[in-house]
């Protein structure tokens, strides 16, 4: 299994039309960087919370001191930027799950597809690479 | 004396609990999925354990990023069900086993692995959606108790696969020297492949599964010898979750027998699979 053809290959998925990077490592230097931003989003499993931070998003996000990039990406729901800066997917879809995305939606959103797209790309046996 | 009767490992995608929950096992999407299950509920159905040690992760819903533990045990008497955002599973509490975890924590501390313990622990989707892979009507409890054991798979570095199995092996040995007669399962859960976020996310690696499932059984050394670059790599981000079976693995003896396997592509956006051995321990194959 250590072979060649699977382990050490270094081809990249091409042709997607998205600013993501290729893997998020969740090291220890990301999830400092993301610390605030993945604890607003974690706070969105009680429902109390969730109230308040539909009535006044960026207050909320102030309560938590995400950076003003944070902040917008929240706001402006680009989930790609939140995980360039910081952030944990387990984190970022309780706030896609209060938006009602799914995760199949996001995962169109990090690789330049629709939804549908997506979906059915996992339906024929997910996304290969290398 | 306490004994591990059989290990289960399996997935634990929250489609596949909200499935069984919205009552959609019958649907095409699922049906495949469900079908690969039945021989192996059937089979557990008639080896019930007293109690399961269960190996997952939390996926942000009991531990936050203010303390990441890399092992945990559980020592309560009870663990909620979490509300993940989306509100609670409609499943029964989960009634923990804390004779047992209080053995296994003194004795895992004594065998050199310095797991936290937690008191409180919401157990989520990770640890339910296996127990309803064993049982899937409960009814009003669950047929066995708890110990739920945590490991950080989220947060890089993640312990390594090695260090995944040794621990198995100690928790094995210290159920086994557990002085109450007692018939322990344990499941290791997560995988396979998959990726939730970047450009990689949709990667299924279904060669890469497959040989995962045949080396689990009889080569775990070739599975803990990988490094936790090469599971992203071949396993993705989230797949790394597979160095949890490795846990189950060493808790198991060397003599086990495959009950049966079933893998599927896709559980919403992951390759699920199940694998369920016997733990023929001092007992001939043909004793089952």
């Amino acid at each position: 299994m250590k072979g060649k053809t699977m382990l050490d290959t270094d081809e990249q998925p091409t042709g997607s039309q998205t600013k993501a990077r290729d893997d998020y490592l969740l090291d220890v230097e990301h999830t400092r960087q993301g610390y605030a931003l993945n604890q607003m989003c974690g706070s969105l499993i009680r429902a109390e919370n969730r109230a308040r931070f539909s009535e006044n998003e960026a207050r909320y996000c102030d309560e938590f001191g995400l950076s003003p990039e944070q902040k917008q990406a929240v706001l402006e729901r680009d989930w790609t930027a939140m995980m360039n800066l910081g952030g944990s997917i387990f984190y970022t879809f309780k706030l896609a799950t209060l938006d009602k995305k799914s995760m199949q939606y996001l995962g169109g959103v990090f690789t330049g597809m629709s939804t549908e797209q997506f979906t059915e790309a996992l339906r024929s046996g997910g996304r290969r690479f290398g | 004396m306490a004994n591990v009767i059989w290990g289960l490992a399996t997935s634990h995608v929250p489609s596949i609990g909200a499935a069984m929950d919205n009552g959609k096992t019958e649907d095409p999407y699922w049906k495949p999925l469900f079908d690969g299950y039945a021989p192996a509920r059937k089979w557990m159905a008639e080896h019930p354990p007293d109690v399961a040690v269960i190996v997952y992760n939390d996926h942000a819903n009991a531990i936050g990023m203010d303390l990441v533990p890399t092992f945990a045990i559980g020592t309560a008497d009870s663990y909620d069900v979490a509300d993940e955002g989306w509100g609670r599973r409609q499943v029964p509490p989960v009634v923990g086993a804390p004779q047992l975890s209080e053995h296994l924590v003194r004795e895992l501390v004594d065998s050199s692995f310095d797991i936290a313990t937690a008191n409180r622990l919401d157990v989520d989707h990770g640890l339910t959606v296996p127990l309803s892979v064993y049982c899937s009507e409960p009814g009003e409890a669950w047929p066995c108790t708890v110990v739920p054991v945590l490991v950080n798979v989220i947060q890089s570095p993640q312990p390594t696969a090695a260090r995944c199995y040794e621990f198995g092996k100690a928790i094995g040995q210290a159920i086994r020297s557990f002085p109450q007669d007692s018939k322990v399962a344990v499941f290791g859960t997560g995988g396979m492949s998959h990726q939730l976020a970047g450009a990689r996310a949709g990667l299924i690696n279904e060669q890469f599964d497959r040989w995962f499932l045949k080396k689990i059984e009889n080569d775990p050394e070739a599975l803990a010898a990988l490094t936790r670059e090469d599971y992203v790599r071949e396993a993705g981000t989230e797949g790394i979750e597979m160095i949890m079976w490795l846990v189950m693995r060493g808790a198991m003896s060397t003599n086990i027998s495959r009950v049966h396997d079933a893998y599927h592509v896709p559980a919403s956006n992951t390759a699920a699979a199940l694998a369920l051995f016997d733990d023929l321990g001092d007992r001939p194959e043909t004793a089952t």
